[in-house]
């Protein structure tokens, strides 16, 4: 649950991009980053080796000052997406409001999307939370690469969204689709605030 | 004074000021009981001058007599220093006597000024006591406010704290339309959004560039369109490419200000005033985690009267004993009734209730047929106090010992425990002339406090509150506060239950309800031996009791016959030794009298 404490009028939501390796989802880390002015944003943690890939995880911190009377802050991770790194995922995945599951939409990396997908419900089910409570939303990242490399959003979400969750074609390196999932995610987080049962995602 | 056009009416709700227009609005309807002070805070330019004026509109609408007063600190100040610099700063003062509601702009320069301080915190106190409300408007929070004194700066908070964030993009075509509405203004569809795209979030200027739009359209006779605004406009603030940070912060602005209840943001603002002034808030903690929606002010006034208990309380403690200064029972609702006891404790330790008298013992009383049952009884009371018999009521005639009995169990039972008991042993005529005088001096709570702690009560010759109405229903809450809490109580009196001509019939039922015992007057032994039953009513006859003994010391065993009595000194205490009184002599024919030699 997002932490609202109306004491000290805080709010605080953790998103977390989840996605198979190298499927973007620094990249919309970055992109974010990128857009937010300076004294909205934290410093930017990434932890990657030397060839760019996500060792642990990132984290970006943002604060969206005070809404409605709350200081709202908002703190968006990424997992690393290699298959190995299970435990730092589940770390990472703990306590989290909302999940980007950010898809790549090569064809060639459909099994990894599946599988991606199939761990983080592992996971959730492991820490005992109910994926369909979470709000979850869909990205397909790298529509800008050519079409005969790519599946279209229609295959990916036959593929991918059983559950019907909201979906968004992306280019996350142009930005294109970043803010928008992002928008949704926390509008979906922050409209569980109303109804503290989680009437679903 | 107020602007006419600034009402509520005129004010556009959107997710940016709904929090304050509620709470602006709860305190036109009632001023002076919801939140007072309301403080509005905002950037320049955001609609504080118009909310404190729509307060003023529906206030006086709502209630005509009332007076409303708005000025901005400048006048405030200007007021103060016209009047002191004219000798009279006494009218300053009266200036304020008769406003209901002061709505103070621009408190934000209150700032470094010292005087003008002490004199609104003056002014403050003055109107909060007096329950007439406050409102005020400022660029910024109050902690922000720089140089304010700290006592200043608690009152300010002290209330409710309301912000108006900057409008969202729908707000400001709402706010827009509401404008060419209200002057019948009208624009070539598209040309209001084009405006309020806008970078400027303050509507003062936003109203500006519509008279600038609406000013070229007059003049130019030709009706404006949207591709128009910004060269019109000279393109000063036209939009740069849409700025996606912006554009998300504000959509998630307003699923907040959705998501987010207007009553959990009160009860918040509650529980940190609260836990400011160091209370517990547990309870209204509570009340935020569920899901009902409970009445805030009602919940907030019930805690305050908790709070203000507690202070109370507090007081009272410290007055007693120093050392209870900070307890946290007197910061917590949950612990009031500890925090009563513990109030209680302290002052029956600082003032205690009268206390048995040294030397009465149990064993000294004459032992006989009419008085056997009921020393047998009190001596299993004393052994296990509260649970037995209670309370204990012995009746019985002048003379019967009832006195000496009284003081013995009370000196028996104020030794347990190595002595740490608080017993109290008073005659009925005197718990009256007490509450009498603690009436007269208004110290009935500090009267009441010192019984309520005791851990026995015994009293003596109770007949006394007979037809007492008032002693008898204090008598009857303090009985019902010991018997619940499980404190012996022994009661004596000249006259059964049933002579009692005006007792109140709860009383006399929980009399009943202990254990009604009956004492006879022991038949008198003079120093020669021969019984000299006491005539009736010859009280001056009877064995005189009230003299002083040595301290009490409990006996192993307090109905053992073989204690021996220690006697003592110059005083002839014979007839009150049970081995040297025998109700019938026997008779001496059979018996060898020795001679003593």
């Amino acid at each position: 649950m997002p932490v609202v404490n109306y004491a000290s009028r805080e709010l605080t939501c953790k998103i977390v991009y989840y996605g198979p390796g190298r499927s973007g989802k620094t990249t919309n880390l970055h992109y974010v980053y990128d857009r937010t002015p300076d004294a909205r944003r934290g410093s930017m943690v990434s932890l990657a080796t030397q060839n760019e890939r996500t060792l642990f995880f990132d984290f970006l911190p943002l604060d969206l000052g005070r809404i409605s009377g709350f200081a709202t802050r908002f703190q968006l991770y990424t997992v690393p997406g290699q298959i190995y790194y299970r435990s730092t995922r589940k770390l990472v995945l703990q306590g989290a409001d909302g999940i980007v599951f950010v898809a790549d939409s090569q064809r060639r990396q459909l099994d990894e999307n599946v599988q991606s997908l199939r761990d983080m419900h592992e996971v959730l089910a492991e820490q005992g939370v109910d994926a369909r409570s979470l709000p979850l939303v869909i990205q397909y990242n790298k529509q800008d690469l050519p079409p005969e490399l790519i599946h279209t959003p229609a295959e990916l979400e036959d593929a991918l969204n059983f559950r019907g969750v909201p979906s968004f074609p992306a280019d996350a390196l142009a930005g294109v689709g970043v803010f928008e999932t992002l928008r949704l995610v926390s509008q979906r987080v922050l409209t569980r605030l109303a109804s503290p049962a989680g009437a679903g995602a | 004074m107020l602007g006419g056009r600034y009402r509520f009416e005129s004010y556009v709700v959107g997710a940016s000021n709904r929090l304050a227009v509620s709470a602006a609005r709860a305190v036109a309807e009632a001023p002076g009981s919801v939140y007072n002070p309301l403080f509005v805070y905002s950037n320049s330019g955001l609609g504080k001058t118009h909310l404190l004026a729509a307060i003023g509109h529906h206030a006086v609408t709502l209630n005509p007599a009332l007076t409303v007063r708005y000025l901005t600190l400048e006048d405030f100040v200007e007021q103060l220093h016209g009047d002191i610099a004219s000798g009279q700063a006494d009218a300053f003062k009266r200036r304020y006597q008769g406003v209901g509601m002061l709505l103070l702009d621009d408190v934000q320069f209150l700032t470094g000024r010292v005087e003008t301080q002490s004199e609104v915190l003056r002014l403050f106190n003055a109107m909060q006591i007096s329950g007439r409300q406050i409102v005020m408007a400022s660029d910024r929070a109050p902690a922000e406010i720089a140089d304010v004194d700290e006592r200043l700066l608690t009152r300010l908070s002290g209330g409710l704290i309301v912000d108006i964030a900057a409008p969202d993009y729908e707000t400001r075509v709402a706010i827009l339309r509401h404008k060419c509405e209200s002057r019948s203004l009208e624009f070539v569809d598209g040309v209001i959004e084009e405006l309020a795209r806008s970078e400027t979030s303050n509507v003062r200027e936003l109203e500006g560039d519509l008279n600038r739009l609406l000013a070229h359209q007059s003049v130019t006779g030709t009706p404006l369109t949207p591709g128009d605004v910004w060269t019109v406009l000279g393109g000063r603030r036209a939009p740069s490419a849409p700025d996606e940070f912006e554009s998300f912060l504000t959509d998630i602005a307003s699923t907040v200000a959705r998501s987010v209840d207007a009553w959990r943001v009160r009860l918040g603002e509650r529980i940190a005033y609260w836990s400011g002034q160091g209370f517990r808030t547990a309870v209204l903690e509570q009340a935020l985690d569920a899901d009902d929606v409970p009445d805030v002010a009602e919940l907030d006034a019930s805690f305050a009267t908790v709070a203000e208990r507690l202070r109370g309380l507090e007081a009272e403690a410290i007055r007693a004993d120093a050392r209870l200064t900070g307890h946290p029972a007197f910061r917590d609702p949950d612990r009031l009734q500890e925090a009563e006891e513990l109030t209680m404790r302290a002052i029956a330790l600082a003032d205690p209730p009268p206390v048995p008298r040294a030397g009465f013992r149990l064993h000294d009383l004459v032992r006989w047929a009419g008085n056997s049952v009921v020393l047998q009884t009190v001596a299993g009371i004393i052994n296990d106090p509260g649970t037995r018999y209670n309370p204990v009521f012995v009746t019985g005639p002048a003379g019967a010992g009832k006195t000496h009995l009284a003081h013995a169990i009370g000196n028996a039972l104020a030794a347990r425990e190595r002595g740490s008991w608080t017993v109290a042993c008073v005659t009925g005529a005197a718990f009256m002339d007490e509450l009498i005088a603690a009436l007269q001096t208004g110290t009935v709570e500090r009267w009441r406090a010192r019984y309520r702690a005791v851990d026995a009560l015994i009293v003596d010759d109770i007949q006394a509150l007979d037809g007492k109405e008032r002693t008898q229903e204090e008598f009857f809450h303090l009985f019902n506060i010991l018997h619940r809490a499980g404190r012996q109580m022994v009661f004596t009196s000249d006259r059964p239950l049933d002579d009692f001509a005006g007792l109140e019939p709860r009383l006399r039922s929980r009399f009943e309800g202990g254990l009604v015992m009956e004492m006879t007057a022991p038949p008198v032994v003079d120093r020669t031996g021969r019984l000299t039953p006491v005539p009736d009513g010859d009280e001056a006859a009877a064995p005189n009791i009230d003299v002083p003994l040595p301290r009490y010391e409990p006996a192993e065993d307090l109905v053992s016959a073989e204690v021996v009595p220690v006697r003592p000194d110059g005083v002839d205490t014979f007839f009150l030794d049970p081995e040297k009184i025998v109700a019938e002599w026997p008779d001496v024919t059979g018996r060898v009298i020795e001679d003593w030699t």
